[in-house]
């Protein structure tokens, strides 16, 4: 069973003459434990073709599954609850790692647990062994501000894995960090991809990030383009 | 996880500098309703503290404070021998403004008979008046100290004790001295004025041709008196002897004696709706203008204190979160700075409320209706910053 299916999915903004379509037919599976590259210019789709994947955009045509789950067909699936399904099977990574500032690292990833109906006393537990496993051991009563980039993207990244998802959408995670910081980052996405055997989604506009990724689709006004296969 | 609070743990230089100035706000709300309070209490202290049930004021007229009212002492013995009064005894009332160490002084006099009723409530300080001359009792808020000396009039008096919160319908401390004093402060005419008085008087009865010469000696005779006497009064205050009926006594007194007798709910309703309606009506409307000035105020934080949070609801959204979490932070948010508003609200005014020139009356409804206002303001005000939040696209947590 793939993690994600995705068949023939198109977006379209607007309507009419001003109708302006973001994506086209887009059609890729992505296995459990795989880590793959959406790879574009700004502009050429692959935010678009993240945010359908995750739910917060609705596709207007094709299909989405995600984990067997079929999420949208010709739109979304009526009746489905979109929140509960980002909240149990996805897990998100952003640009610019959008901790929440008055919360400590800790809480950061507690309260993605909470929000999943955790107990406070669970999910202190869960998200203390999430931080120690990335390094973050030390930084567990630290506020974003007093963290570094790279440290703030692995919190991000602890929150993003708090609820075991089954896939991880990351969009342009490495955008806001030096290039050392950006290898270390997807180091450690393909890392997790293997250990937690979930599927990671990347967006990224940067070659240089997506050195041994399983999977690399380039997007170009919409499209994909090529999808290269690379050795694990 | 309380995010509201977590939130406001973060930002808590903000929110206490933010929950003072609405704090001060509220405070000011507080001390309108106090000082709307205070005018009742105010206008109603020398009515409550004399007792009487009958306040007997010149004809035609709704004295002694709203109004004039001049009416011979005499009419005391008149008015006690009205079936069902108890006792009667003359009162006079009169503002003045001196100069004291430099500053106008300003108290309310009121002149009573020793051995009546009408004096001063408590005496705090000091003792009563016992001698029929210069010897007066001070208000607290006077802050005059016992055996100091004023002079009204042509005399000098003593002060020889200190009562509590006695003040006028305007608000000025009151002071006691004995009636003939006060006839004298009020009534005494100067030399000047005497000698006019006796001139012209004493021409007039020259110039009547039909008395007789004995009559018209023993009036001579008596000018003086009559251009020096002092023996009026405002009022003849008048306590019912038990079982007596308000209404007939009142008739009698209207009807035999030609006065107006005014009972103490139409002195009452003289002097809240007439004398200060204006006034009340005016705080009335300050702490409404106040209420909506903090509901707007209130809103507005509340509404940037979002604007500030919109990649945090969106990044809560994204993951996942459910409204109720994002709207209990506003609301519970809002909430909370009214509740700590009122309460820094209520610790100035108490620790302030007795240095005001006017009387605070602090009453534990007014309070608790005004803390109930404040948390509809804040729960209302907050749904502006709800309906921002509520708005918030998931997609909008994504970008740089």
């Amino acid at each position: 069973m793939y993690a994600i299916e995705v068949e023939k999915l198109t977006k379209i903004y607007g309507k009419g003459e001003t109708a302006v379509t973001a994506i086209a037919d887009a059609t890729f599976q992505v296995k459990p434990g795989e880590l793959v590259a959406i790879l574009g210019p700004s502009g050429s789709g692959k935010t678009t073709l993240l945010t359908s994947i995750g739910l917060i955009n609705e596709p207007t045509h094709g299909k989405v599954v995600i984990d067997g789950a079929n999420i949208a067909d010709e739109g979304w699936i009526p009746g489905l609850d979109l929140k509960r399904i980002r909240r149990e099977k996805l897990g998100f990574i952003f640009q610019a790692h959008n901790l929440i500032p008055f919360l400590t690292a800790l809480e950061n990833v507690m309260i993605a647990l909470e929000i999943n109906h955790l107990t406070k006393t669970e999910a202190k537990h869960r998200a203390t062994e999430l931080l120690i496993s990335l390094n973050l051991g030390h930084r567990l009563n630290n506020y974003p501000t007093a963290l570094s980039g790279g440290e703030a993207q692995r919190v991000a990244i602890a929150r993003a894995l708090a609820n075991k998802p089954k896939v991880i959408l990351a969009d342009e995670p490495t955008a806001a960090l030096d290039t050392e910081n950006g290898k270390n980052v997807m180091a450690l996405l393909k890392k997790l991809a293997v250990e937690n055997h979930s599927a990671i989604l990347v967006v990224t506009h940067d070659h240089r990030m997506v050195e041994g990724f399983d999977k690399i689709f380039e997007v170009r006004d919409g499209v994909i383009a090529q999808e290269t296969k690379r050795d694990s | 996880m309380n995010l509201a609070i977590r939130d406001i743990r973060y930002h808590r230089g903000r929110f206490i500098l933010t929950s003072i100035g609405l704090g001060l706000l509220l405070g000011v709300v507080m001390s309108m309703g106090g000082i709307y309070r205070g005018l009742f209490a105010d206008a109603l202290a020398v009515l409550d503290f004399a007792k009487a049930d009958i306040w007997v004021v010149q004809q035609d007229t709704n004295g002694p404070f709203a109004e004039t009212s001049r009416i011979p002492e005499d009419i005391k013995y008149r008015i006690r021998a009205v079936p069902g009064v108890a006792e009667a005894s003359p009162l006079s009332f009169q503002t003045i403004q001196i100069e004291r160490q430099g500053k106008p002084f300003r108290f309310f006099l009121i002149g009573y008979d020793l051995n009546g009723f009408g004096g001063p409530p408590g005496i705090i300080a000091g003792r009563g008046i016992r001698q029929k001359h210069y010897e007066i009792v001070v208000a607290k808020a006077m802050r005059m100290e016992i055996g100091e000396k004023i002079h009204l009039g042509l005399h000098d008096y003593t002060v020889v004790g200190i009562t509590g919160k006695v003040v006028s319908s305007g608000g000025d401390p009151a002071a006691y001295v004995s009636l003939a004093d006060a006839q004298d402060i009020q009534f005494k005419k100067d030399n000047y004025a005497i000698r006019n008085d006796r001139e012209r008087i004493g021409a007039n009865l020259a110039a009547i041709q039909s008395l007789s010469p004995a009559q018209a000696k023993y009036l001579q005779q008596n000018i003086a008196g009559i251009t020096e006497s002092t023996h009026t009064v405002n009022t003849v205050v008048a306590r019912l002897a038990p079982g007596a009926d308000l209404k007939e006594v009142q008739e009698r007194i209207s009807r035999w004696n030609h006065f107006r007798p005014i009972s103490v709910e139409e002195q009452t309703k003289i002097l809240t709706k007439g004398m200060i309606e204006k006034a009340r009506m005016q705080l009335g409307l300050f702490r409404i203008i106040l209420l909506v000035i903090s509901a707007v105020i209130i809103s507005l934080i509340i509404y940037t204190s979002t604007i500030d949070k919109i990649r945090v609801i969106a990044t809560l959204k994204l993951i996942g979160s459910q409204n109720r979490v994002i709207v209990g932070m506003i609301l519970q948010q809002s909430l909370l700075m009214g509740a700590i508003a009122y309460g820094i609200g209520y610790v100035l005014i108490l620790l302030t409320y007795e240095k005001f020139p006017r009387r605070i009356v602090l009453e534990p409804f007014d309070l608790q209706a005004l803390f109930a206002i404040v948390m509809a303001i804040c729960m209302i005000s907050s749904f502006v910053g709800i309906r921002k939040a509520l708005k918030v696209e998931p997609a909008e947590a994504l970008g740089g």
